[in-house]
């Protein structure tokens, strides 16, 4: 993922010393009868900036502390210390894992073993983010569920063998198309070429079928991508990628709901779980032309009420840096008004061609892109 | 007086209409009024006389109390005991006759003062079902019992006898009573069990058990073998007697003069205060009672009211005890696992229109009680538990009146009922319980009633909160006991693995994490030897040596044994002192001693107080209350607790985490 990938040796030394730093340090508390503990840039909303040489929101300079003053803070020291141990011996006996094999193997770590997948990912995180290195570096891979892309796009993935395979993700693969692997760097994926003017990156499957189905990546020569929800790190990066490196416009299109807001945040500015890489995986020039609360009223879409949770994200949006402009506080405050959501299959109340036949190209044809 | 009055209107209207005719006018005061009541009433006045039997016979009640579907809406419901039984002759009477051997006019405190007793449900199942009611009695000189199946002659008020006969019976002693009745059964919160689970609670002397129609066989099981106290009729108090009251009393009696009248018929007047209360009448202490008129009725009255006078003696009252409360609700509740019993509470007894009262509390907390609820209150007035009628109940309005934010519950703008994992309960106990009506289903308020309510509420709350408040530090305390002992050793040892060094030493780490005097302890109990074995242990979690005393409240009356290391004094009241040795940073002490002959339940945490020490450092001990009369002096002002490091300010890095999630 970083350029600084040339053969696993430098960087792995690298990972060594910086956990070795982060296991000195704490000795050195406890040594000197003081309180162990760890600071860690704050990852919130509320510490998120605008980078503005990359146009992507990075994290700021809030810090904050895991200290072993609390029962929480002190069992992830802990945890970290299993965690740097089982790294440093991945990394001196040349194996890798899964982040669901971490979790796993933390059953034998007795009192710090983790209670869900989710506390090993944010300590693993923890570690990208105190290092300023990635996962890769540390041999800890996602299991992450590969998205999908269908279009006229060609690139080259290495095997399992080691041969270079050239892939066309309309002629080489099924209906389900191409399957993204965790690791899209160019060491693993070459661009080659693209017949497509921009990526519609869809959140819902059954949406991503009917575009297939309806042949939408000829028709409007574009290529479908498949986010599966919340995309994935890899899926955001090769989105990144096909942006610069093949010229490639992204739109990103989605159900409207405050989720779905999120999931175009994260394509387009930036993830706040993972704002310390977001000029890896951010597209800053993405759109949006998912389902909008304006659409909603304008379409006369099938609607469900918000539930008590999807306001509360809806206001917790109100504050969160990234949607502090006019069109999304518009977008926000009409939902929140109208108490309404919509899923971008409501579309098919007007017939299942609809969607290509008149909505997107509406969306699109704005944009210059139908 | 609403007994007496339902009394003389049956008395009157019973030679004028036949008595069938006036239970049907007057369903409702006799609790017969809903097919569900009625089952349960008649279940009520069963277990009342059952247990007035046992009470009256020095008999530790065992009642057993069956419920029996004949048809969908029959019912027969069998109340049996192990009472002295009833002679032949008086059987027929006791169960057929409306109002026979009444107690309306009793001054002592007795369950039985509902309107018609047993003979009501036995008239109101011959008036629904047409069925008799069947009666085996067996007395201990007899060798077999008296079996009868009676109907009501409603006209005469006179029992029928349908049949008669004598049987074996294997019980030495008892009576059975199979009432059929038409009737609807339900299991809510005013239903059969739900009253025999309220009756076990405050009769913990008594062994009920219970078989429904439907299901298994329920146990309430003796959780005493004392009997409560007997008690005895009063004459009435002087303070606040009706003046009605007080005039007839004037018409009856046998006193020739006022001073001799006052001092004969009246509890705790004495020859000079019923002088003092005639001067200050301006009466002749020598006139006759029989002569005052009106006007001076009244100001002998007023006098009354205002004299100084004793408490009425509180042998006519039986309350259940603090002991017994706890005991009685732990019996019953026991399956619930409440985390806390709040020790009970009886107030002294008080008096309210010349009645003497007394009033008792009990609090349990947690557990498996629901903690979104409102609470739970059990009500009971003279032990017999009130199911109905609760929002219009003096115990409920004061339970409501009390602000329990205060005491660690929820409450919506600090009154109506709080909200919480807690059971309420509350008792009156009174020659003569103000009910709101002839039902006797809630209690009437009255100030005096609802002051003393509102001081055993208020107690009981504060020693609610007292647990909650040192739960909630041994938690915190707790935590940093599992970071210092398990989580720190731990991260030690790894960081020292990784970077390859030594294991370093914590102590220095675990003061400041710690900071504080942590006091626990360990009660081991030996159920043959009855004993219990308390090992306290003090650990000195602070970064300097500490010196202090502590104090323990035993109970009264029982002397610790073995007692580890030798105490600087032991009082009789229960008050023990250690002055310990100076104990290290990061040491511990311990001090042990046995108690014996208390059952498990009575003794499950020490009173532990400390002295010379600033009780701010310390954590699950309270400081030494000034009331002890010790005489230890105060701590030297030494550095106040740990002052949380001014690092306090930092953000926690581990409690910031929903944020992240918002992607």
């Amino acid at each position: 993922m970083t350029t600084k990938k040339k053969g696993g040796a430098p960087a792995s030394n690298k990972a060594v010393d910086a956990l070795y730093a982060i296991a000195e340090e704490i000795y050195e508390e406890l040594d000197g009868g003081q309180i162990p503990k760890m600071k860690i840039p704050l990852r919130t909303k509320a510490n998120i900036r605008f980078d503005s040489k990359h146009a992507v929101w990075k994290y700021g300079n809030l810090m904050g502390v895991r200290s072993a003053k609390k029962l929480k803070g002190a069992l992830m020291l802990l945890r970290t210390m299993y965690v740097l141990e089982f790294i440093r011996d991945m990394i001196r006996d040349s194996k890798s894992s899964t982040l669901r094999e971490m979790y796993y193997i933390s059953e034998g770590w007795d009192i710090a073993k983790f209670h869900a997948q989710e506390e090993s990912n944010l300590l693993a995180e923890d570690l990208e983010v105190i290092t300023q290195l990635l996962r890769e570096d540390f041999k800890l891979r996602p299991e992450e569920s590969g998205a999908s892309v269908i279009g006229n796009l060609t690139l080259e993935e290495v095997t399992r063998g080691g041969d270079r395979k050239r892939i066309n993700c309309r002629d080489d693969v099924g209906d389900a198309g191409y399957t993204i692997p965790y690791n899209v760097e160019n060491e693993k994926v070459k661009l080659i070429e693209a017949d497509a003017k921009f990526i519609l990156a869809i959140e819902t499957g059954g949406m991503f079928d009917r575009l297939v189905e309806n042949g939408f990546d000829d028709e409007a020569k574009c290529i479908l991508v498949h986010l599966k929800g919340q995309p994935s790190r890899s899926t955001r990066r090769l989105l990144k990628r096909l942006n610069e490196e093949l010229e490639l416009n992204v739109c990103t299109f989605t159900d409207g709901d405050p989720w779905s807001f999120r999931i175009h945040a994260s394509v387009a500015y930036g993830a706040i779980k993972t704002a310390h890489i977001s000029e890896y995986l951010a597209t800053p020039t993405a759109e949006f032309v998912g389902i909008t609360a304006s659409d909603i009223l304008n379409y006369e879409l099938p609607t469900d009420a918000l539930t008590p949770r999807d306001v509360g994200a809806l206001n917790a949006e109100m504050s969160d840096p990234r949607f502090n402009d006019e069109f999304w506080r518009n977008e926000i405050q009409t939902m929140l008004q109208m108490n309404k959501k919509a899923e971008q299959q409501a579309l098919a109340k007007y017939g299942l061609d609809y969607v290509t036949d008149t909505y997107l190209p509406e969306k699109l044809g704005p944009l210059g892109l139908m | 007086m609403p007994s007496i009055s339902i009394a003389e209107e049956l008395a009157k209207k019973q030679r004028e209409i036949s008595i069938s005719e006036f239970f049907e006018r007057n369903k409702q005061i006799l609790g017969y009024d809903s097919a569900t009541k009625a089952l349960l009433t008649a279940v009520k006045e069963g277990v009342d006389n059952s247990l007035d039997a046992g009470a009256d016979a020095d008999i530790l009640p065992d009642i057993l109390v069956e419920v029996k579907k004949i048809d969908k809406d029959e019912f027969v419901v069998v109340v049996e005991d192990n009472g002295p039984g009833i002679v032949k002759k008086e059987v027929a009477n006791v169960f057929g006759r409306l109002l026979y051997g009444s107690r309306f006019f009793s001054r002592a405190q007795r369950r039985g003062q509902q309107g018609l007793g047993i003979s009501g449900a036995v008239m109101y199942g011959q008036i629904t079902t047409g069925k008799p009611t069947k009666i085996r009695s067996k007395v201990a000189e007899q060798d077999v019992a008296y079996e009868i199946e009676l109907i009501l002659d409603t006209k005469k008020n006179r029992p029928n006898v349908v049949e008669e006969d004598f049987v074996v019976w294997e019980r030495a002693h008892g009576t059975r009573v199979e009432i059929p009745l038409k009737g609807r059964y339900n299991t809510g919160k005013q239903s059969v069990p739900e009253y025999l689970k309220a009756t076990a609670i405050v009769n913990p002397h008594a062994r009920i058990t219970y078989r429904p129609p439907e299901g298994e066989e329920i146990v309430f099981e003796r959780a005493t073998e004392d009997l409560p106290p007997k008690t005895k009729e009063i004459p009435p108090h002087p303070h606040g007697i009706e003046l009605g009251t007080l005039m007839a009393m004037m018409k009856e009696t046998k006193s020739y003069k006022l001073a001799a009248f006052l001092e004969e018929e009246f509890v705790r007047v004495s020859s000079r205060v019923a002088k003092e209360i005639c001067d200050a009448a301006g009466l002749d202490p020598d006139m006759k009672p029989k002569s005052l008129v009106l006007e001076q009725a009244k100001a002998l009255h007023d006098a009354m009211q205002s004299a100084k006078l004793m408490s009425p003696p509180t042998d006519c009252l039986s309350p259940i005890g603090e002991r017994l409360i706890k005991r009685g609700l732990k019996n019953v509740l026991g399956n619930l696992r409440p985390e806390f019993y709040a020790p009970p509470l009886t107030r002294d007894p008080a008096v309210y229109s010349g009645n003497p009262f007394q009033v008792e509390v009990g609090i349990v907390y947690g557990g498996d009680l629901p903690p979104d609820q409102p609470i739970e209150v059990l009500r009971f007035a003279n032990r017999v538990p009130l199911l109905y009628q609760a929002g219009g109940c003096a115990l409920t309005q004061a339970v409501a009146n009390v602000d329990w934010r205060r005491y660690g519950l929820e409450q919506r703008g600090g009154q109506g009922l709080p909200f919480g994992p807690a059971i309420v309960l509350v008792h009156l106990c009174s020659t003569k319980v103000p009910y709101t009506s002839e039902s006797k289903e809630a209690v009437a308020t009255a100030d005096e009633i609802m002051t003393e309510l509102d001081l055993a509420l208020k107690e009981a709350g504060r020693r609610l909160k007292t647990h909650l408040t040192k739960k909630a530090h041994r938690a915190k305390t707790k935590e940093k006991f599992e970071i210092v002992q398990l989580i720190l050793p731990r991260i030690a040892d790894k960081s020292a693995k990784i970077v390859n060094k030594k294991v370093p030493v914590l102590d220095a780490t675990i003061t400041k994490i710690m900071g504080v005097v942590w006091v626990d302890e360990d009660i081991a109990y030996d159920k043959k030897a009855k004993r219990h074995t308390v090992t306290l242990n003090v650990h000195n979690f602070t970064d300097a040596g500490k010196k202090l005393n502590l104090h323990l409240l035993l109970p009264r009356g029982i002397e610790p044994k073995s007692i580890e290391p030798k105490p600087a004094e032991v009082r009789d009241d229960g008050k023990i002192t250690w002055e310990l040795k100076r104990i290290d940073s990061v040491a511990k002490a311990s001090i042990s001693f046995a108690l014996e002959g208390l059952d498990e339940a009575e003794y499950d945490e020490s009173d532990v107080y400390v002295s010379g020490i600033n009780p701010g450092l310390v954590i699950g001990a309270e400081p030494l209350p000034g009331d002890w009369e010790l005489n230890y002096a105060e701590f030297e002002e030494e550095e106040a607790p740990a002052a949380e490091a001014a690092e306090e300010t930092e953000i926690d890095y581990d409690e910031t985490e929903e944020a992240l999630d918002d992607d």
